[in-house]
């Protein structure tokens, strides 16, 4: 029976409770919590370390699999490998996200690493949320960890969401594209209090006609620290797009490093990012609404992340 | 009895010589619309901008319905039913427009989020879901945040330069927008603009130059005095009454 916090949490990284009838691999406190696998998503406990592995069938269509994953005890340090193998002309959602909760004064972690091999022509959704909750004084640390590989003409959108609560996450992305492959990869990032937060996404435009979009958009307020690294790098004819903005309040840091390189001559590549405060422009016109200043602040901040 | 008074409104800037405006005192009524113009950097933005709470008055009074609001910050005078529609118009990046307008909507208020887009020529169903982004064109950004101010209950509607970007025939809409506003509303109705064809439609023009009210007199007064050189035909005493406008 899963405890009002660990309900709480997984209801905000996943839809296990609205949509049941999904395949589904819960993973609670380093230990599977529950299973259910459909006729075209197979879910198979790995035999060599913590994990699993997640088969979507060649030509399966609107399907979603869901593998949150939530860590409720103090001093825990939880680590999982799960590879998701995703057949070719398939089309799937993956939500996958870890919510920690800690009342402990023991630090608690959770380091999840996903390799998702995308098959010719297939395409994939993946969701990832990350939040933290709890009033102990040990610290809520989470560390993912995404390789994916996209095959000829293959195509994955990635949205992952860092809400609040996390105290340290160290997140790394690195993704392969061969021929006509696409990905699109959007991140959000907010950090608060004394939180620290580093992100670093590697795009390598590998096959002809290959192309990426990274778009990154954090908040970090009162004392806390992020870091950015985005490289991307074309090795033949490709596209590719870095776009990082940040909102920047009180005596918080944010530092983004966007990196390019081509080595092909018909690589196009751009990148774009910005760190500034919110506009206080922004700000009055929505006071000139009557709404409080703390609540106008909330709202351009939401919208920012939207 | 006055709507709005301000008495003796000195506003300045900390290094700046001379104040913005200087002792500048006015009543407007309910149910009126005043047109506030003159040259550039008069103090035409700051008196209004100053009513609103955007900018700080280093003395005078302001009273809106003889209560005094002068230490009134922005959401509280949003609170006592002033509104003010920006000369430029702020990107709310994110916000749509059926949100922005949700938003703005006072719950008294008889004009709909749909009616105010309406009313300033603009299509709800293809607005609605719209983000305030860089896809709006000036034009089309000045219109919602015209309807901004629409869909609020309020007893002060200042717009400041709301033909600016604004085409012809969108023009005509608004005018005949604050004419509606005034027929239906008991709003006192300040526009800052330079457009002769709003003036026609307003009950007082005041000038305002280097600080100071220079000119408070009906339009038809104000109106019979500009040189024709300036607004040609248009004037109601042009050799044709300006019909060949």
């Amino acid at each position: 029976m899963l405890s009002k916090n660990e309900q709480e949490l997984l209801n905000k990284i996943s839809n296990v409770f609205s949509n049941i009838n999904t395949p589904i691999s819960i993973r609670l406190n380093g230990a599977q919590y529950e299973r259910k696998v459909s006729d075209t998503i197979n879910i198979i406990t790995k035999k060599d370390k913590p994990g699993i592995d997640v088969f979507v069938k060649a030509n399966a269509k609107g399907q979603t699999v869901q593998v949150p994953a939530i860590v409720s005890e103090g001093g825990i340090k939880d680590i999982v490998y799960n590879t998701f193998d995703i057949g070719e002309n398939s089309e799937v959602e993956i939500i996958a996200g870890c919510g920690i909760c800690n009342e402990s004064s023991d630090n608690t972690e959770h380091d999840g690493t996903h390799e998702i091999i995308v098959r010719k022509n297939a395409k994939v959704k993946y969701i990832e949320k990350h939040i933290g909750i709890g009033h102990g004084h040990g610290k809520r640390i989470l560390s993912p960890s995404t390789v994916v590989e996209v095959m000829e003409g293959g195509f994955i959108e990635m949205d992952t969401t860092q809400i609040k609560g996390v105290d340290d996450a160290v997140r790394e992305t690195i993704v392969y594209l061969h021929d006509n492959a696409k990905a699109i990869i959007k991140e959000k990032i907010m950090s608060a209090e004394n939180q620290k937060a580093v992100s670093k996404v590697k795009v390598f435009l590998e096959g002809e006609n290959s192309s990426a979009q990274v778009i990154s958009k954090s908040v970090s307020r009162d004392n806390s620290h992020l870091s950015f690294f985005t490289e991307m790098t074309g090795k033949n004819k490709c596209k590719g797009h870095i776009q990082c903005d940040s909102i920047i309040m009180d005596n918080a840091r944010v530092e983004s490093t966007p990196k390019i390189s081509a080595m092909d001559s018909q690589a196009e590549l751009i990148h774009e990012a910005a760190i500034g405060r919110i506009e206080s422009d922004q700000l009055t016109k929505l006071m000139t609404l009557g709404i409080e200043q703390n609540d106008a602040e909330k709202i351009i901040i939401d919208s920012f992340l939207k | 009895m006055s709507i709005l008074e301000v008495k003796n409104l000195t506003v300045n800037k900390p290094d700046a010589k001379e104040d913005i405006l200087n002792n500048v005192s006015l009543s407007f009524e309910k149910k009126k619309i005043y047109i506030i113009t003159g040259p550039n950097g008069g103090g035409k933005s700051t008196f209004a901008k100053s009513i609103m709470g955007m900018m700080p008055a280093a003395s005078g009074q302001i009273l809106v319905n003889g209560k005094d609001i002068t230490s009134l910050d922005i959401v509280g005078r949003s609170k006592a039913k002033i509104g003010y529609a920006f000369q430029t118009p702020v990107k709310l990046k994110g916000i749509s427009v059926k949100s922005l307008l949700d938003l703005a909507k006072t719950s008294n208020s008889h004009i709909t989020a749909r009616q105010a887009l309406r009313m300033v020529g603009l299509c709800p169903e293809d607005y609605f879901d719209r983000n305030l982004d860089d896809s709006f064109s000036g034009g089309e950004l000045k219109r919602i945040e015209i309807a901004s101010i629409l869909v609020r209950d309020l007893d002060i509607a200042i717009f400041d330069e709301p033909e600016a970007g604004i085409d012809l025939w969108s023009f005509q809409r608004l005018v005949e927008t604050f004419n509606n506003l005034r027929e239906a509303t008991d709003t006192c109705i300040i526009i800052i603009s330079h457009q002769e064809r709003i003036m026609r439609f307003a009950d007082e023009v005041i000038v305002i130059d280097k600080g100071h009210v220079t000119k408070q007199e009906s339009n038809d007064e104000f109106l019979s005095k500009i040189p024709d050189s300036t607004y040609c035909c248009r004037r109601k005493n042009a050799p044709d009454g300006g019909k060949s406008c």
